[in-house]
């Protein structure tokens, strides 16, 4: 029993608590939050190496044994996403310092950032279907105020599209959560895994699995379900964009991993070709969409869009190299994609506006910038040796292996449709001369170019230590599809059937 | 009363539904609400369905639960989905109002300013 996988729930739980009663107290509360996704983040590492020393960590809460109670399990991909999460929240408070006014925080902005993380570290360490609709509420409520606070005119009208959209995608997820307890009459993960396998109405369970891909398909944003996250990711604070342009909608994307991966293996087998399709269309659109736009964060908030459909690739694959590129590339993209939010933000935020027409010459004005903006839109672009060219390339030859040719063309041509994305952004916020007289603009201090920093150095040393992030997000995605292991790990030797017969139902 | 309560699932689905297509943001959260009821009862439906003096609990003198007690599990998953969308939708109407006192129009269609380029 691996009683501490609870330490990283407790902790943001009991911090975003104290931090809501003294939410007066700013120095306190930034302490609190400073130090409480510090000890995430620790975690998080210790849990990496100790998954790939002793491979998975089961608990059960409450002592009850497995398939009755609520399994907590942490697997590779569990601690990938614990970590990054860490770290994208940590970053996200340091840049939150500089650029979150006093009236925000005292609106609880800082506690609901925690309570965030303790939603999300929640969605990836549960073992149980229902319980993960459970982490997906929270880390949606907490998500709805960051979203909305501030309370503009354009922050209310994004937010209200993005919550009513996440409410339906839940809904759709509740449904499928009750007609699965119908269907196998548990919600244990490892048990449903054992159990489906063996059901003989097949296509009850295909309609079933058509309702967690719609739902976690909304909340991923893949095509087409994506249209609430360009019509609000870009009306918050920057802060709150970087954090959830990087997260969200890749709890989505764990949560289709996690699903489709474990409890429905031979649905996925079967729902692959619409998974590709849906990819495919979806890195088309976004890619699409963004060349549209002419506004930073626009532009970054599409390219989200397109994105998810490669991580979509990865599981429509179905293969265990699809899958660890799939992970390589979330992982990359959940760096680099909040640290072009932190770069881009930080221009508008020195410009005072986001707009593209009315930006310019930041690249003599703050080389630092630039140069770090470079860096992390080449690392999204795909320039080796930066941490994107791995994901794409393990998707590529996945593909390749698989003769999905055309899926990988589209993923191959999309790069380059990104590329011109990212060259655009370059050239008229850094590269041309600038609109205004830039003389009297505030410099770039160390609080808005550190957070960026820490992120551009992760994904370069992502991209130079290729090698073990390669091997880690194997052996994570040979997790993911191991159900024997899982099986035995949760119920113990004789699986969660033998054991919910021995105790007579 | 297995077919009744499907009947009443699949009409409020309907109606969620509906509602939420049309253009007043009044009529979309009544949608939402429509949908959660439906989805909550289609939950209660999974259980073993609605059967006379068969209650979810157990004497604590009995000891085991007999064969034929209910399924406490889709009892407590209810609730618990009741509980959450209680919460949400109630976020939802104050985000609304506001939205309301912003826009000056219940419309989603003039709900439009993050949208234009």
């Amino acid at each position: 029993m691996a009683h501490h996988l609870f330490l990283p729930l407790i902790v943001p739980l009991l911090s975003a608590s104290v931090a809501t009663i003294i939410v007066r107290q700013h120095g306190w509360v930034r302490v609190i939050a400073v130090a409480a996704t510090l000890f995430n983040l620790g975690y998080g590492a210790w849990l990496l190496v100790t998954i790939a020393a002793t491979g998975r960590q089961v608990t059960q809460a409450a002592g009850w044994s497995a398939p009755f109670g609520i399994t907590l399990v942490a697997d590779g991909l569990s601690a990938i996403m614990l970590v990054l999460t860490a770290l994208l929240t940590l970053v996200t408070i340091g840049y939150s310092f500089a650029t979150v006014d006093a009236r925000q925080e005292r609106f609880y902005y800082y506690p609901l950032l925690l309570l965030l993380l303790f939603g999300c570290s929640g969605a990836f360490l549960t073992g149980d279907l229902f319980n993960l609709y459970v982490w997906f509420e929270i880390l949606l409520v907490a998500s709805f105020g960051l979203i909305t606070l501030g309370g503009s005119r354009g922050q209310l009208e994004g937010g209200l599209k993005y919550v009513v959209l996440n409410l339906f995608g839940s809904l759709c997820f509740l449904v499928g959560a009750g007609l699965l307890y119908g269907v196998a009459g548990t919600l244990n993960m490892a048990h449903l895994a054992e159990r489906l396998s063996t059901i003989q109405d097949a296509s009850l369970v295909t309609a079933v699995a058509g309702f967690f891909l719609v739902a976690f398909g909304s909340k991923a944003g893949l095509a087409p379900l994506f249209f609430w996250l360009p019509t609000s990711y870009h009306t918050p604070n920057i802060a709150v964009t970087a954090l959830f342009g990087g997260l969200l909608t890749k709890v989505g994307i764990y949560a289709l991993y996690r699903v489709f991966g474990t409890v429905f293996q031979s649905e996925l087998a079967r729902l692959a070709p619409l998974i590709l399709v849906v990819a495919g269309v979806t890195m088309v659109v976004g890619v699409i969409g963004a060349m549209a736009q002419v506004n930073v964060r626009r532009i970054l908030a599409f390219h989200i869009v397109s994105q998810v459909g490669y991580m979509a690739m990865g599981l429509g694959l179905v293969s265990v190299a699809g899958m660890t590129a799939g992970i390589l590339f979330m992982a990359h993209n959940i760096v680099v994609k909040t640290a072009l939010f932190l770069i881009g933000g930080a221009a508008e935020h020195l410009t005072g506006t986001g707009e593209l027409k009315q930006m310019g010459g930041m690249a003599r004005r703050e080389p630092m910038l630039a140069l770090l903006w470079l860096l992390a839109s080449f690392a999204l672009v795909g320039v080796p040796p930066l941490s994107g060219f791995f994901g794409k390339l393990g998707l590529i030859q996945a593909g390749l292996a698989q003769e999905q040719w055309l899926i990988v063309g589209v993923a191959a041509t999309v790069s380059l449709f990104t590329l011109f994305s990212m060259l655009k952004i370059w050239n008229e916020v850094f590269w041309k001369k600038a609109y205004s007289d830039l003389s009297a603009m505030p410099r770039a201090g160390v609080g808005l170019l550190a957070p960026a920093a820490v992120l551009v150095a992760v994904s370069i040393a992502m991209g130079i230590g290729a090698a073990p992030t390669l091997e880690y997000s194997a052996l994570a995605a040979e997790q993911v599809f191991d159900t024997a292991s899982l099986v035995r790990d949760v119920c113990g030797p004789n699986g969660c059937e033998a054991v919910e017969l021995a105790v007579g139902r | 009363m297995t077919l009744i309560l499907s009947l009443v699932v699949g009409t409020l689905f309907a109606g969620g539904i509906y509602l939420m297509l049309r253009r007043s943001v009044v009529k979309l959260i009544l949608g939402l609400v429509l949908l959660s009821h439906g989805a909550n009862l289609l939950l209660f439906l999974m259980g073993d369905g609605l059967i006379k003096a068969r209650p979810p609990f157990v004497k604590p003198e009995a000891g085991v639960a007999p064969p034929d007690s209910a399924d406490p599990l889709i009892q407590a998953l209810i609730l618990t989905a009741i509980v959450i969308s209680f919460g949400l939708l109630t976020f939802v109407m104050a985000l609304a109002y506001r939205a309301d006192q912003a826009v000056e129009s219940d419309d989603l269609d003039a709900m439009t300013s993050t949208d234009r380029l």
